[in-house]
């Protein structure tokens, strides 16, 4: 086990160098520099800024001394939030968006599950028809499309919730965004379990544990549901990720003051070291949530564990 | 009991029938199994629907897509001054600007899966096909791409080279193609050992010519599956972008820019919200259904 979670987490390293070394050199080869917006400097102050951001070094050394204040956490100023250097700026976004990514994660999980079991159990009742024509409907409306008509329909017109800010996270302001924000997984992971679900219901030892004479309900909760989450725990990788990126536009809809809103304020602004350093986060963040999840992956199903190590 | 047995033999009858009349494709069959699948179905004469509107709709309109309506702005759909789906903040027609936009959409959806066709076919199939060493390599690489946050890449590319759309497709069509590969990648790696394989080596085709005339050709199936996945979520990311406000530029527009338009007038002028978003929404739903119907329909083994 160990063997193998080593593995994994050293097939993670050149994704992180790919990722910095694509993001350090495209800031670089942006037209304009960061001190473009003051207006024309004396050549000395000029001089004086770059020293003091390291930007008058050969190229390389730049790129190992930016390689090496990130390793220590170290994103550099901000250059559109004069007085916040990007750590901080993360520190203080990221909270917000893993409160309301971690609760739509979980609520698509438990809805996901519940459902797609539902289905399955009652496979081409009329129950499974309208649960999965809903699931596809989920699918295919973007996130962006949904958000803004549940905030005319729950805020504007029925005043149930409201409508953006974030309220100290306060359960109400999280409704709407959570909802919006999952949605589209809930969707996609009850189809991945209806689908997981309807196959192990028909393997060998179900019929044994039905021919034994249990309930359909303790057959499925006893026998069926550990197996049948294992697509589920595979596709969490990349739920997590689409979750964090589609919290962006959930962020901007709603007004949530979370990383979301930093990166698309900081892209729209070319702050171009904020733009990097949520990208660079995001991207460790991601990589570590897959890392987990192979290795939950690999605990769950031993076959893997043997595989591969 | 008997009926049955009757049923049954004509059933039987009617296979060997089949079969004396060789020559009928896997598009044949295909074509008859997705004929079946009424969502399916349904789906494709929607989306054809859809296309003609976007492409000869905008001539049953007296204006243009940019052109400022002064007396009508903000106004809800009125046939009596045929602006049909309403104005939007600027006076502009939104049946026109929804109609325009969709060609952008879809505009973007065809070139972007385009090129991740072009690459993620070739790529698979020489990493499949050549298998060993440099399959490993490769297939190495697509793994430590997919673990890139791509979202926040493209919008980097947007916010450092500019906002231009032959740079969305590039970034697009660029990231998209890994699914591709990997699926092309395995198809070549069980077709290598088929029989039309050894024969083409025997007769001493070049690498080149047995991956491109011979094991191509047998991918059209699968790769047609995902081409048609593949659009909507082409789609989707472009509407992604121009609801960020990264995408297409005015006074052109898309489905996203579009959407992203009307959800902040969506309290007072909710036409402008509700008309791109069944568009755009309506669109996704039909590729994924014809998806799904493909998928099942070159598949036959999953029913």
């Amino acid at each position: 086990m160990l063997r193998y979670m080593l593995k994994r987490i050293m097939g993670a390293i050149p994704t992180l160098f790919l990722l910095i070394t694509i993001s350090f050199f495209m800031i670089r080869v942006a037209p304009g520099g960061p001190f473009d917006s003051e207006k024309d400097l004396p050549p000395q102050i000029q001089k004086n800024l770059e020293a003091k951001y390291h930007l008058d070094e050969p190229l390389h050394q730049q790129y190992f001394r930016y390689l090496g204040n990130i390793v220590q956490g170290d994103f550099g100023p901000s250059f559109q939030y004069k007085d916040f250097t990007v750590t901080e700026l993360i520190v203080k976004g990221f909270p917000v968006s893993l409160t309301i990514g971690g609760v739509a994660l979980l609520f698509a999980l438990i809805m996901g599950v519940t459902l797609g079991t539902l289905a399955a159990v009652r496979q081409n009742s009329w129950v499974d028809y309208v649960l999965m024509s809903t699931a596809m409907t989920g699918i295919s409306i973007p996130n962006f499309v949904i958000a803004p008509l549940l905030i005319l329909y729950f805020a504007v017109y029925r005043d149930w919730f409201p409508a953006g800010g974030w309220g100290d996270g306060q359960w109400r302001y999280l409704v709407l965004p959570v909802l919006a924000l999952s949605l589209r997984y809930i969707a996609y992971i009850a189809r991945l379990m209806r689908g997981s679900m309807i196959e192990i219901l028909q393997s060998d030892y179900i019929r044994t544990a039905k021919a034994k004479g249990l309930s359909m309900t303790q057959t499925v909760l006893k026998h069926a549901l550990k197996p049948a989450l294992m697509p589920i725990v595979s596709y969490l990788g990349p739920a997590a990720a689409g979750i964090i990126t589609g919290s962006v536009v959930i962020e901007k809809i709603f007004g949530v003051p979370g990383l979301g809103q930093y990166f698309v304020q900081g892209a729209l602004n070319r702050d171009y070291t904020l733009v990097m350093g949520v990208i660079i986060f995001i991207g460790v963040l991601i990589v570590v949530f897959n890392l987990i999840v192979d290795i939950l992956y690999a605990y769950l199903d031993p076959k893997i564990r043997l595989e591969q190590t | 009991m008997h009926n049955q047995k009757i049923e049954s033999l004509e059933k039987a009858s009617a296979l060997s029938h089949q079969k004396d009349e060789h020559g009928k494709s896997l598009w044949f069959f295909a074509w008859q199994r997705l004929k079946q699948n009424k969502l399916a179905l349904s789906s494709v004469i929607v989306l054809t629907l859809m296309v003609l509107l976007i492409l000869i709709g905008p001539f049953f309109s007296p204006y243009e897509f940019d052109f400022i309506d002064w007396e009508n702005m903000s106004t809800p759909p009125d046939y009596s001054t045929q602006h049909y789906f309403g104005t939007d903040a600027m006076g502009r027609d939104l049946f026109v600007r929804t109609l325009q936009g969709g060609r952008i959409s879809l505009m973007v959806g065809f070139v972007a899966t385009f090129v991740s066709l072009i690459i993620g076919v070739t790529y698979g199939a020489i990493a499949g096909y050549m298998g060993g060493r440099i399959d490993n390599i490769m297939m190495r690489i697509v793994d430590i791409m997919y673990a890139l946050p791509f979202m926040f890449l493209v919008i980097m590319l947007m916010v450092v080279f500019g906002q231009h759309i032959f740079l969305i497709f590039a970034a697009i069509g660029g990231y998209i193609w890994l699914d591709m590969a990997r699926i092309v990648r395995g198809q070549t790696m069980s077709l290598k050992g088929k029989e039309f394989v050894e024969s083409a080596i025997a007769v001493g085709a070049t690498t080149p010519a047995i991956i491109f005339k011979h094991i191509v050709p047998n991918l059209l199936g699968i790769v047609c599956v995902y081409v048609t996945l593949t659009i909507p979520q082409v789609i989707l990311v472009e509407s992604f972008l121009s609801f960020l406000g990264l995408g297409v530029q005015e006074p052109f527009t898309s489905w996203g820019a579009l959407v992203n338009e009307g959800a902040q007038d969506m309290e007072i002028a909710p036409w402008s919200l509700i008309y791109p978003a069944t568009f755009l929404a309506t669109t996704l739903f039909c590729f994924n259904f014809i998806g799904d119907g493909l998928r099942d329909a070159l598949d036959p083994k999953d029913n």
